[in-house]
Formats: C-alpha cells, sequence, structure tokens
C-alpha cells in the first residue's frame, strides 16, 4: 500500500499503525496565547519561538503521532501583505526547526509536518497566478522547511485543483513526500468547486503524489466526516485524513471560541476512524484538550461499521447543506436554451 | 460549441434577446453580453433598462444557483466578468441620464487579511444588482474604513475575513464606529467562510452574509427598511 518511497519516517508510522492523531489548531490557540488579530502568526517563529515550541508541545503531550509547523501563510504571496516577501525561508526554516527540535524530545515517534496553506490568489485563467509562478511559490517555502527539517510537506486549506497540482510539483522539485487536504466548505464542496470525489480522482492523476490526502478545516465536524465517506467510498490506494473543526466559532468577550467540546471531538475521531481516516486530527478551535478526549477514544473505543449519514448527524449535528455535489441528488446546472 | 455561430444575437425580438442574455451571463459570455447590450441600446432601451432587465435580472439567477450549491466561484467570477463588460458600456451612459441607484457601498477585507475572492465577488454582484460599490481592497486598518466613510458617505459597510485569526478585526472596525458616535449612520454587513449569524450578531454587525446573493438580498432589505424609516418620519 505504501509509496516505493516509504523509508521516510510517515510511511514508516503509517506502515506500523492503522490510525494517527494528528494534531489541532494553530491559529486559533496561538490567539489565545495573545496573538493580535490581524498579526502574521508565522513572525512568532523567530520573536516567540518558546511560544511556538509550547504550542507544539501542546499537541505532542496530548497524545499527536504529527504536528504541523507555524508556517501556514508563509509563502510570498502572503507574506507581501506584511512587506515580508524576503522572510520566506527564515520563518518556514524557524518553523520547522522549532519543530524538530519538539518531536526528537518527544520520546517517541512524532512526524514534523511542513505546512503549507494558499497562496490565497485565483490562478489563471480565472485569476492572475499561473502554474509557474504558484510552483515557484511553493517550491521556496518546501525547500526552507525541508532545511528546517521536516520529515514531510503538509499542503492545507486548498480550494483549487490548479493550486494543489502546484503543491505537488513543488514538493517533487523538492524531493520532498508531502500530504495534501482541501477545505470543502461551500455545499460540500471546496470554495472553488470541487467535490470530494473529484479530489480522489486528481490524487490518482498526479506525478508526485501525496502519501495521503483527505480535508481539513471546512464547516463542521458532520460536513467533514460527509467528505472523507466520499473519499473512501472510491476506496483509494492511499491513506485519507481528517481534520475538522472543533464545532462553529462564536465570540465571547473578545475571544474566537469553537462551540466543539472535547467530547464531541472524541465522537468525531472515533466516527472518522469508522469512516476510513487513517490520520485523524483537529483543525481551527481543537486545543490540547480535545486531542487527549481524542487519543483516548481512538485507543479505548473499539472500531464500528462504516457509519450512514445519519449516525453521523445524530452524533456530531446537521450537515451545512443536503447534498456534497457527489451521487445522484446533485443540485443541477440550469438548462440553456440555446447554446449547448 | 458548434452550433454558437447559428445564433445571430441581432436578429432576435427584445423578449428573446434579454433571455439569451440572461443564458450568456450564466455562461459567462462577454463578448456576446456587450454585443447584445450595444443591441438593446441601437434599439432605444434605456440603459436603466438594459441594466435591470437584462443584467441585474441575469445576474440574480447566477446569485440564487451559486447560493444553492449549484454554481461555484469559478462560474460566478466568468459570469461577473461578462456583467462587468456589460457595465463598462452603461456606466457613463447610466450618470448621464441620471438613473435611480440603489445604494452605496464601502467594502474591504480586515487588517491582515489578503483574501479577496469573496469580497470581489460580493462588489461585483453589487454592482449587478446596480449598487454603487467603494472597493477598498485587503488588509485594511481601522483608519483605512473611517476614511472612505466619511469620504464616500456610504449607504452600507461591507468587511470582509477569511481567517479565524482576522475576524476579530472586524469587531475592532465597529467598536471605534461606535465609540465615535458612527455607527447607527451606517448599515454594517460582515461575510468570510469562518464566520456566521451569531458571530456577526455578537460583534455588533446588521447582518452576517453566507455568501454574495446573500449579501446583494441582505443589502436591498436594508436599504428598503432604511427609505421606509426616512418616510415614515418625513410623514
Amino acid at each position: 500500500m505504501m509509496d516505493p518511497q516509504g523509508a521516510d519516517p510517515l510511511s514508516q508510522l503509517l506502515a506500523s499503525r492503522d490510525w494517527l492523531l494528528a494534531d489541532g489548531a494553530t491559529g486559533t490557540n496561538l490567539f489565545n496565547q495573545g496573538l493580535g488579530a490581524g498579526d502574521p502568526p508565522e513572525f512568532w517563529n523567530i520573536e516567540r519561538p518558546s511560544d511556538i515550541a509550547a504550542l507544539y508541545r501542546g499537541a505532542v503531550e496530548a497524545g499527536s503521532d504529527l504536528f504541523l509547523t507555524n508556517t501556514f501563510g508563509a509563502n510570498a504571496a502572503r507574506l507581501r501583505l506584511h512587506g515580508a516577501t524576503a522572510r520566506v525561508a527564515e520563518l518556514n526554516r524557524a518553523g520547522a526547526e522549532i519543530g524538530r527540535e519538539v518531536a526528537t524530545g518527544a520520546g517517541r515517534a512524532v512526524i514534523v509536518a511542513g505546512s503549507m496553506g494558499p497562496t490565497g490568489e485565483i490562478m489563471a485563467p480565472m485569476g492572475t497566478l499561473t502554474q509557474a509562478e504558484a510552483v515557484e511559490i511553493f517550491h521556496e517555502q518546501a525547500e526552507a522547511l525541508k532545511e528546517g527539517g521536516a520529515d514531510v510537506l503538509w499542503v492545507e486549506t486548498i480550494s483549487a485543483g490548479e493550486e494543489f497540482r502546484a503543491a505537488s510539483e513543488a514538493a517533487r522539485l523538492a524531493g520532498m513526500p508531502w500530504c495534501g487536504t482541501m477545505s470543502f466548505d461551500t455545499a460540500g464542496r471546496t470554495m472553488m468547486g470541487l467535490t470530494s470525489a473529484e479530489l480522489v480522482a486528481l490524487v490518482d492523476r498526479l506525478a508526485h503524489p501525496p502519501l495521503a490526502f483527505g480535508a481539513n478545516c471546512g464547516v463542521g465536524a458532520s460536513d467533514l466526516l460527509r467528505t472523507v465517506l466520499g473519499m473512501t467510498a472510491h476506496a483509494p490506494e492511499r491513506p485519507v485524513i481528517a481534520k475538522g473543526n472543533a464545532g462553529i466559532p462564536k465570540y465571547h468577550d473578545g475571544h474566537i471560541h469553537y462551540d466543539g467540546t472535547p467530547a464531541l471531538m472524541a465522537d468525531y475521531a472515533v466516527l472518522a476512524r469508522d469512516c476510513g481516516a487513517h490520520i485523524i486530527g483537529g483543525c481551527c478551535g481543537t486545543t490540547p484538550d480535545h486531542l487527549r478526549a481524542m487519543r483516548a477514544a481512538l485507543e479505548e473505543r473499539a472500531r464500528g461499521p462504516r457509519p450512514a449519514l445519519e449516525a453521523i448527524t445524530a452524533a456530531l449535528g446537521a450537515f451545512s447543506s443536503a447534498s456534497d455535489g457527489t451521487g445522484d441528488d446533485v443540485p443541477a446546472r440550469r438548462p440553456r436554451r440555446r447554446r449547448s | 460549441m458548434s452550433d454558437e455561430d447559428e445564433i445571430i444575437l441581432s436578429d432576435l425580438p427584445d423578449d428573446e434577446l434579454v433571455l439569451q442574455m440572461h443564458d450568456d451571463l450564466y455562461d459567462g459570455l462577454k463578448d456576446e453580453i456587450e454585443e447584445s447590450v450595444q443591441i438593446l441600446l441601437a434599439r432605444g432601451w434605456a440603459p436603466y433598462r438594459v441594466l435591470t432587465e437584462a443584467l441585474v435580472a441575469g445576474m440574480t439567477i447566477v446569485g440564487k444557483d451559486f447560493r444553492d450549491g449549484i454554481l461555484f466561484v469559478p462560474e460566478v467570477l466568468l459570469a461577473a466578468n461578462a456583467m462587468k463588460g456589460g457595465m463598462f458600456i452603461l456606466k457613463p451612459l447610466l450618470a448621464e441620464t441620471g438613473a435611480p441607484r440603489q445604494g452605496k457601498m464601502v467594502i474591504g477585507t480586515v487588517k491582515g487579511d489578503i483574501h479577496d475572492i469573496g469580497k470581489n465577488l460580493v462588489a461585483m454582484m453589487m454592482e449587478g444588482a446596480g449598487f454603487e460599490v467603494v472597493d477598498l481592497g485587503i488588509n485594511n486598518p481601522v483608519e483605512n474604513y473611517l476614511e472612505a466613510l466619511e469620504r464616500e458617505q456610504p449607504d452600507i459597510l461591507g468587511m470582509s475575513a477569511l481567517l479565524t485569526t482576522t475576524m476579530p478585526y472586524m469587531k475592532v472596525v465597529i467598536d471605534t464606529m461606535v465609540e465615535k458616535g458612527l455607527r447607527e449612520d451606517y448599515i454594517v454587513l460582515v461575510g468570510g467562510a469562518p464566520l456566521n449569524e451569531e458571530f456577526g450578531r455578537a460583534i455588533g454587525a446588521d447582518a452576517y452574509c453566507r455568501d454574495a446573493a446573500v449579501a446583494v438580498e441582505t443589502a436591498k432589505d436594508f436599504i428598503a427598511r432604511k427609505h421606509n424609516r426616512l418616510g415614515a418620519a418625513a410623514g
């Protein structure tokens, strides 16, 4: 089942275990540590490395087998906003180095996954970012994460198939294994309209396919598991990743708070495994408390049958849309009267 | 696409041409939209009628299917681009003829956020619905919003955030407006992927808009209520 390049640490860990616990939130957890609204979290890799180490350790000590570096927005397109395009290498290297140190001190196998978020731009022909530019942006980041000691690149929250492909090409150029997840946040599809089934097909066509792929962020835990079911229904060759938000964001006394409890996320984790996910974690709003409950549930509860959609909504709440664009009940485009 | 050439737009009677324009907007055919706008104008249609019956009505269909998860961002961008082509022809004519406008909106993505896909969609759909839109772009500190409100005197302030790390900044802007006694002068609409209705209420916005289509509906609704209120006060 594993890739021929299976010597990498994540492939080894995947081969030895039938589920892995990933980490939780980065941005929302840093918020709780005092990150200001609108400030780029990645600057803390240099300014407040001990806070970043504490963030990583929070996940590791809660039982995560894998954690993401604080480098989500550290690509040239996003750092341009903060006048920091020249700092791509520095911020990514530092984010990965801190991770390497925490992983080494963990006393068990823990994977450092170099987080790579979207460029935030729309790709050609719809937008202005060309494939070559996107590859270059991701490649620069990938090389720095590699240099800093990341075990694997972790491309996440992607909406466009073209951008996913560009990241794959960048990983190939950097000679790095990678994992990739998309955010299915619009009626069960990505913002750009991609369905779970289409991601499975896209992954199979890549020249440098990811070690594992799946979904992160999105709307709520229920939606995310419907997406995972949509992927595992195609019996993909590669392990599937589920990294859902801890509920829905609420605003309390100047703080963002996600309404999903640790108990809910524990149910989500076990259901995610029943849905066929191999790598299970949280996203926005997922704290170490959530991760501890998820770890305990994955260890203590037995595997169940592949859940029906009703079992998911009964445990985790309603879906945000009736359909997710797969299957037979897909809402159809308006018929065109003349041109075809 | 092979039978596309068979349609001669200028041969269509007005009612058919308008329906064809709705289809062409749906399909994002900019050249065809521009041609049709010129045809209707040449046939003596008032610019405002072309705007409302052909473009706005067409974009309303696009907006509904976007809201219902039938069309997605790529299709809507194409449709909005086609509409822009038509608007480019109509805009100077509308200004000349003093056509009524729906209202005015200042819109921008908050400080720290460079995502402008959703915000651009809202701006385009609002223009498509007949609003005048002043787009402040991305990464706006509170000062930018205040300056623009002062300068533009809009009816509506729209704010967008796509990150959980930037959404609280909307509250900073609203709190500053309250402090300066400006909050009640404007309709404040907020949007962005991580937001929800409760969040919008908690930070003191008038409404959270789930997507661009909802933003247009909500804006129209608030403007109508505002007019009713003003009308009642005058009466």
